[in-house]
């Protein structure tokens, strides 16, 4: 691979990281707007305020940005860029057609778990540098909540990785067949609810919990880097969207000519990203000990079954 | 290794990303540093103490539960590829289910332990 190619992909990488989270954030809008009895934007850009997440873009670049005295300086400033990078990486890993991934390592599954992992660690360096009771008590959720959900994020992503015998994207995407949908069912569920939970979207929002914490690790960010965050959980959104599309859905596969494979792999992970929407607006927040409960006593056990049935499959020749 | 090199360009590229955010941000938000600006927010109130306080203990308990399960979680990766190994396959299923079962048995303890319920009743 020359150098060339290697900027030419990490530009193709920069570009869907700049689109598919404003997509997602604008589909947001309106849907969550729509199911609450509401019109959400209308106004910016004219047709149905397409162009709102752009303003709010604008708008956060000329908001002053302000470092608290009593704040870990630079951990404080460092965080969102801890927060946002690693997405960009988990997002290039993922295969959306035969061939064409901006990122193909033979680890790529394994890589792309670490990438999610350390950007968590952002929200954990904001919780704490920055020296604010509400910050101190959202990282404390935060990092609580974050090691509790990645067990069974874990756990299910593995079964796949089993069912599949590889530890490659685009291995596990060949070896898929509709099949699995029935077989590794239990996994889908805990990666879903898992997966929210890793974004701390509601109702896993008790680290932020705008109500009561005043967006916990989120309080003293002000412009550029809070959109940082904020950009960073969208791009989450859609990570873990298209991961779960990949690995669970068959990515490319689907009815019609082949060469519309991206189309499949973008729209499922695309219904997957309304689902995590829906489930935001349809239930309320959950409380810090029932977060950690259903961790451990539902997703853990059930994350294990599934490993614990895919490896009988696999040695049976399922 | 060579796929490793666009994973170096595309971290580089989210590295360039931020700097040049942070930068135009430099050239176009206003900057008017006061005393009270940079103050800790605390809700409108002045703040009491530090933001540094003990905390509740009881986060403690997942974060030994995580470190039991997440250092076992890695071994099940290498294990996908072996799996279909005809002489390993069988054998290293029957271990996995024993050590599926140790674990299972340390978080049931931990859970009849009261450990995962905070409410005192």
């Amino acid at each position: 691979m020359t150098l060339l190619e290697a900027a030419l992909r990490a530009v193709a990488a920069l570009a869907a990281f700049l689109v598919l989270p404003l997509l997602v954030g604008q589909a947001e809008h309106k849907v969550m707007a729509h199911m609450q009895g509401r019109l959400g934007p209308m106004y910016a850009g004219g047709f149905h305020g397409w162009a709102q997440l752009v303003a709010d873009g604008v708008k956060f670049l000329q908001k002053e940005d302000i470092t608290p005295r009593a704040a870990d300086r630079w951990v404080f400033r460092l965080a969102p860029g801890v927060a946002l990078v690693p997405y960009l990486l988990a997002l290039a890993l993922l295969p959306v057609h035969p061939g064409v991934a901006a990122v193909d390592v033979p680890g790529s599954l394994v890589l792309l778990l670490a990438a999610t992992s350390v950007g968590a660690l952002g929200t954990l360096m904001a919780g704490w540098s920055s020296a604010n009771k509400y910050s101190l008590i959202g990282g404390l959720r935060a990092a609580a909540q974050l090691v509790s959900y990645e067990l069974p994020l874990v756990l299910a992503v593995a079964s796949v990785a089993l069912a599949g015998g590889s530890l490659s994207l685009v291995g596990l995407v060949d070896a898929w067949s509709p099949w699995w949908l029935l077989w590794q069912l239990p996994g889908g569920v805990v990666f879903l609810v898992a997966a929210a939970a890793e974004l701390q979207r509601p109702p896993f929002d008790m680290p932020v919990a705008d109500a009561e914490l005043v967006m916990g690790a989120w309080t003293e960010y002000t412009g550029l880097r809070f959109a940082f965050f904020l950009l960073a959980e969208y791009a989450g959104i859609v990570v873990m969207s298209v991961l779960f599309a990949v690995l669970w859905l068959g990515g490319w596969h689907g009815p019609f000519p082949d060469a519309l494979g991206w189309l499949w792999t973008l729209a499922k992970g695309f219904v997957v990203a309304l689902v995590v929407i829906w489930v935001r607006v349809a239930w309320p927040r959950l409380r810090e000990d029932q977060l950690q409960r259903l961790a451990w006593l539902w997703l853990v056990p059930l994350g294990l079954f599934q490993v614990v049935l895919t490896g009988v499959g696999v040695v049976a020749g399922w | 290794m060579e796929g490793y090199l666009a994973v170096a360009a595309v971290v580089l590229a989210g590295v360039l990303l931020v700097t040049a955010a942070m930068v135009a941000r430099r050239l176009v938000a206003p900057r008017a540093v006061t005393a009270a600006g940079r103050t800790t927010y605390e809700s409108g109130v002045d703040p009491v103490g530090t933001g540094w306080a003990q905390s509740q203990v009881r986060y403690l308990s997942f974060a030994f539960l995580y470190v039991v399960f997440a250092v076992d979680a890695v071994y099940l990766f290498p294990w996908a590829l072996v799996l279909r190994d005809s002489s390993l396959g069988l054998a290293s299923l029957v271990e996995v289910l024993v050590f599926v079962g140790v674990v299972l048995l340390g978080l049931v303890h931990a859970a009849r332990r009261g450990l995962l319920r905070w409410d005192l009743r």
